[in-house]
């Protein structure tokens, strides 16, 4: 090795410590960078994922609430749950559905009716979400499932609570029914602010009671706060808020007297509301046709639901609460009171009716229901004969505007405020009211009609009992009221509710005792309704009524024979009984059933049977004994 | 040296206590993290310390070879190092979409984890030969040397280890004495080039490099490692949860968590004060080898030791800046920490070299 080697190779090494200098300041910046990374993330970032690893590992599990009970005055059960099994499908899991359910389809029965429900739930809900596919498995389905489950990934059978109404379809129109949680149900609980309590719920009331008692009936969702792992599982429990239980519902109603009312009905069709007078309480409300409301628990299937909408018989419709026909001559009781309050007739005031009765200055004839006339009428014969010239004179001696204001007053028109929704107010026509509605003035000929509940006005079943309880409890104005008490779920204790009083109106008691004793008259032998009051134990006061569906003209006679069923009038009956001492009052209207005496009076009698003496129609079976506790 | 010691004690002696006491430390801190990132699992720790006491023995023993023996297995090595990548491109096993594996019937065998150590070897034997007579042309022979298991490796792909290869390739040339003009030039040429690499990227390689730069664009798919890891490191905070009470670590939101993301378990359980520990003892581990390297007496040692030296800091860069989310989401374990027995192998085995490097000063100049 020679010296300029040698200098070489000192320089080389300077080089070289040089560079061993540069590499650590090199790796000294790259540790700072590294070391001021994790400062921002620990120190300056810190609070934020410190939130966001506690919302990785903790998850809030809903826990929903078991269902409020709705049971009938005497604690027999209309609305139960029950625990069972459900097979479902949560599409984003399965990797091929169609297979999936072909596989499903081998191990255990499912119907077409199942399959279109399934189906049509599906194309409602998101992939991630869960579908019943079938509910109430057998414990052999269960247990067939639960075996192959390992090769039908996204199924999953769950123990679910499920609502039951035992009561079928006579009490749906009162019940209700819960279906599964829409988007228009999600966004009125958002609007109200409700839909976090909804967070575990599958159901939400959605007609009748179930409905209307929502709020109650729903209870309180409680929340399991769950430490989560990487994969959702539940590691363990960190805390929970008990769901508190809805609350339990007491009707009015009795269950058996619905029954009986039902079965009064027979074929036809039609309302019926039965009031408690003193109190409003409803001991019955019977809309038929009913229908199945289990069909809807869990979605129904399109074909049954297109079958049950599209039926001529519109068993969907409440005909109690929206059905709205004239009232007829239901009215003429209070047209016949509004006569001696407002000083127009006295009791004994007697006219001719010779069949008809025409405005002065026109021949236009407003006929009687009898043709030959009823001869001479007093008030209380212008009831119990329902004589239609009486009312017409009446009329138009009172005016539209003072009928308006009068018949108001005992709440037609207006909603009764029963504790369900969807109610009609029906129509109560005034002058005000045309020129409003029509752009057009009233004609004289219009209150003529007026008299006798025709014309434009429309009345609904609980409009006319509401307006009957009136007469029969000294006009207190009461508000119809299904649920009589309400169980707290934690105390055990049933609190009553207040009857629902809107007022009491003015009436001079000579006046109603005149009305009530011509509405006893119908009952009584020669009345419009003696036949259905024949051998009662206790005394009736009524009125029949019958409300056009078609025109007649004029010269014609009307001839329920000749005319097609759906064409046939409406027949109505108010009444309530014991006449001295009512503890019942009692709206009946019968679709297309012809007179008011021949089909409704005859149902109203087996109600106030059954009601004040506990007689069942002898052709029914016997009240059945399950559901009583 | 007395006569009296044992052999084992003998053996010892080539040691280098302080570069011994920082690796024990590290290793001491991987087994406890690993413990807690594994979940306790038995089989877990027994294999860790199975590998660590592979790996130290393994260190002891070329830590007695002396440097200038050393340096003669660099060439056979480099070798069969890339007669066993060409093997691969023709013959090798393809796992999770790429050819990195030669399988031998017992055992599965990556040749790149090879190169690791070979190449610094190779080329620090091929610049101690030429010690003397440096020309421009060793440079390019050298850089030759680099490049062909460097385009190998890059074929399988494996893009993070071809640019650790690469890296640990240019340490030694820039040690070696490489120009700085020559740097420079290189280093605009590669920056000129960035544009054109990344059409040559494959697809999931451009997406973990779009990940680094949003992760929340697919937080379930590339985002989930980087986002997972971040909460973890972050929701540490200044002292961290305690060991085995990191809730990201322990209900199993960090993947790969006794491995690649070890550092995330680390940084959630024992904060930013273990943080600042873990890259002092790295630190204080690349110092001490730099000072190692300042005092070696032969080219061959100097240039060995300087580069692993920089290759560990490397790993150790390129692994953090990843797991907390700086850095591309590549395969690199974190030096000394990770499970995994190759990679600690490789790595002590760096270590006895630099041991060896350090105690053998003396006695083999030439």
């Amino acid at each position: 090795m020679n010296f300029a080697a040698l200098k070489d190779l000192d320089r080389e090494l300077a080089r070289f410590r040089r560079r061993i200098r540069i590499g650590a300041v090199f790796v000294g910046l790259l540790a700072l960078l590294l070391l001021a990374r994790a400062y921002y993330l620990q120190i300056v970032r810190h609070d934020h994922y410190v939130e966001r690893a506690e919302s990785n590992r903790i998850s809030l599990v809903p826990t929903a609430p078991n269902r409020g009970l709705i049971y009938d005055r005497h604690g027999r059960i209309l609305a139960e749950n029950y625990s069972a099994y459900t097979l479902e499908v949560t599409r984003e899991r399965t990797h091929d559905l169609e297979a999936t359910l072909a596989e499903v389809g081998k191990l255990i029965e499912i119907t077409p009716g199942q399959l279109r429900r399934f189906r049509r739930l599906l194309a409602e809900s998101h992939e991630f979400e869960t579908v019943p596919l079938k509910s109430k498995l057998t414990d052999e389905e269960v247990a067939v499932l639960a075996a192959n489950r390992y090769r039908l990934p996204g199924i999953e059978v769950k123990a679910r609570l499920f609502r039951n109404y035992q009561a079928g379809p006579g009490m749906a129109h009162v019940v209700g029914y819960i279906g599964r949680i829409n988007d228009r149900d999600l966004k009125n609980l958002r609007e109200s602010g409700r839909d976090s309590n909804y967070k575990g719920s599958v159901h939400i009331g959605k007609t009748g009671l179930e409905q209307s008692y929502e709020t109650l009936l729903h209870g309180r969702t409680g929340f399991d706060q769950m430490e989560t792992d990487a994969s959702g599982r539940a590691v363990r429990m960190l805390s929970r808020v008990s769901p508190v239980p809805g609350k339990d519902l007491r009707l009015h109603l009795d269950r058996e007297l619905q029954a009986v009312a039902e079965h009064a009905f027979g074929d036809y069709l039609g309302g019926l509301v039965a009031l408690d007078p003193d109190t409003g309480g409803v001991l019955a409300l019977v809309s038929r046709p009913g229908f199945d409301p289990n069909l809807f628990i869990d979605g129904i299937d399109p074909e049954t639901w297109k079958s049950l909408n599209e039926s001529p018989d519109r068993p969907m419709v409440n005909r109690a609460l929206r059905g709205i026909y004239p009232p007829g001559s239901t009215i003429k009781p209070l047209m016949a009171l509004a006569g001696l309050e407002l000083g127009l007739r006295k009791p004994a005031d007697a006219f001719l009716d010779p069949g008809y009765y025409s405005l002065p200055n026109s021949r236009h004839r407003f006929r009687d229901w009898k043709p030959q006339g009823h001869g001479v009428v007093d008030l209380r014969r212008s009831i119990s004969q329902s004589c239609d010239v009486y009312y017409y004179r009446l009329a138009v001696d009172m005016g539209i505007d003072r009928m308006h204001d009068y018949l108001a007053k005992f709440g037609l028109g207006e909603k009764t405020g029963i504790d369900l929704d969807n109610e009609s107010s029906g129509l109560l026509p005034s002058r005000e009211w045309k020129q409003r509605r029509w752009k057009k003035t009233w004609y004289p000929g219009e209150t003529v009609i007026a008299g006798i509940g025709q014309g434009y006005h429309l009345t609904t079943p609980v409009q006319l009992a509401v307006m009957t309880a009136m007469l029969a409890n000294g006009g207190r104005r009461i508000e119809p009221r299904l649920v009589a008490a309400v169980r707290d779920p934690v105390t055990h204790f049933w609190q009553p509710l207040a009857p629902a009083l809107r007022g009491q109106i003015a009436i001079d008691p000579a006046n109603l005792a005149v009305v009530r004793e011509g509405m006893l008259d119908v009952t009584r032998p020669g009345g419009t309704a003696s036949a259905s009051a024949a051998g009662a134990p206790y005394t009736i006061a009524g009125k029949t009524g019958t409300a056009q569906v078609v025109g007649i003209k004029q010269g014609a006679r009307y001839d329920a024979s000749k005319l097609a069923r759906q064409h046939r009038d409406h027949a109505l009956f108010i009444a309530y009984a014991p006449a001295d001492k009512p503890t019942i009052a009692i709206a009946v209207m019968v679709e297309n059933g012809g007179s008011g005496s021949g089909t409704a009076a005859p149902i109203a009698r087996a109600v106030f049977d059954y009601y004040l003496t506990g007689k069942r129609p002898g052709d029914m079976k016997p009240e059945a004994t399950d559901g009583t506790d | 040296m007395a006569r009296t010691d044992g052999w084992l004690m003998r053996r010892l002696r080539h040691l280098d206590p302080i570069l011994l006491l920082l690796v024990l430390a590290l290793l001491g801190i991987s087994l406890a993290v690993v413990t807690s990132a594994s979940g306790q699992s038995p089989a877990r720790i027994t294999g860790h310390l199975v590998n660590m006491g592979i790996a130290l023995t393994l260190m002891v023993a070329v830590a007695n070879v002396p440097p200038h023996l050393l340096s003669k297995i660099g060439p056979p090595l480099y070798a069969t190092g890339v007669v066993l990548l060409v093997g691969v491109a023709l013959f090798g096993e393809i796992r999770n979409g790429s050819r990195r594996w030669l399988d031998f019937g017992v055992m599965a065998f990556q040749p790149s984890e090879l190169l690791k150590l070979a190449l610094p070897l190779m080329l620090a034997w091929y610049f101690q030969r030429n010690e003397a007579v440096l020309r421009a042309k060793h440079f390019l022979v050298a850089g030759a040397l680099l490049l062909v298991p460097f385009a190998l490796i890059l074929r399988q792909p494996d893009l993070g280890t071809a640019l650790m290869i690469g890296a640990s390739g240019f340490y030694l040339l820039f040690f070696a004495g490489l120009p700085w003009k020559v740097i420079l030039g290189g280093g605009a040429l590669a920056a000129a080039s960035l544009p054109v690499v990344w059409h040559f990227l494959h697809d999931y390689q451009q997406r973990r490099v779009l990940t680094l730069l949003d992760p929340t664009a697919d937080p379930l798919g590339d985002g989930y490692h980087i986002i997972q890891s971040t909460i973890a490191i972050g929701s540490g905070g200044l002292f961290g949860k305690g060991w085995m009470a990191g809730t990201q670590n322990q209900l199993d939101f960090i993947p790969e968590r006794t491995t690649d993301f070890v550092f995330a378990v680390f940084g959630e359980e024992f904060g930013y004060v273990g943080a600042i520990l873990l890259v002092a003892l790295y630190l204080a581990v690349i110092a001490r080898g730099l000072v190692i390297a300042g005092r070696a007496p032969t080219q061959f040692g100097r240039l060995m030791a300087a580069t692993l030296s920089l290759n560990l800091f490397t790993y150790v860069f390129v692994n953090m800046g990843m797991v907390s989310g700086i850095l591309p989401v590549v395969g690199v374990p974190l030096p000394l920490m990770s499970y995994g027995g190759t990679s600690l192998v490789t790595l002590l085995l760096g270590m006895g070299i630099l041991m060896s490097v350090a105690t053998h000063r003396q006695l083999n100049k030439t």
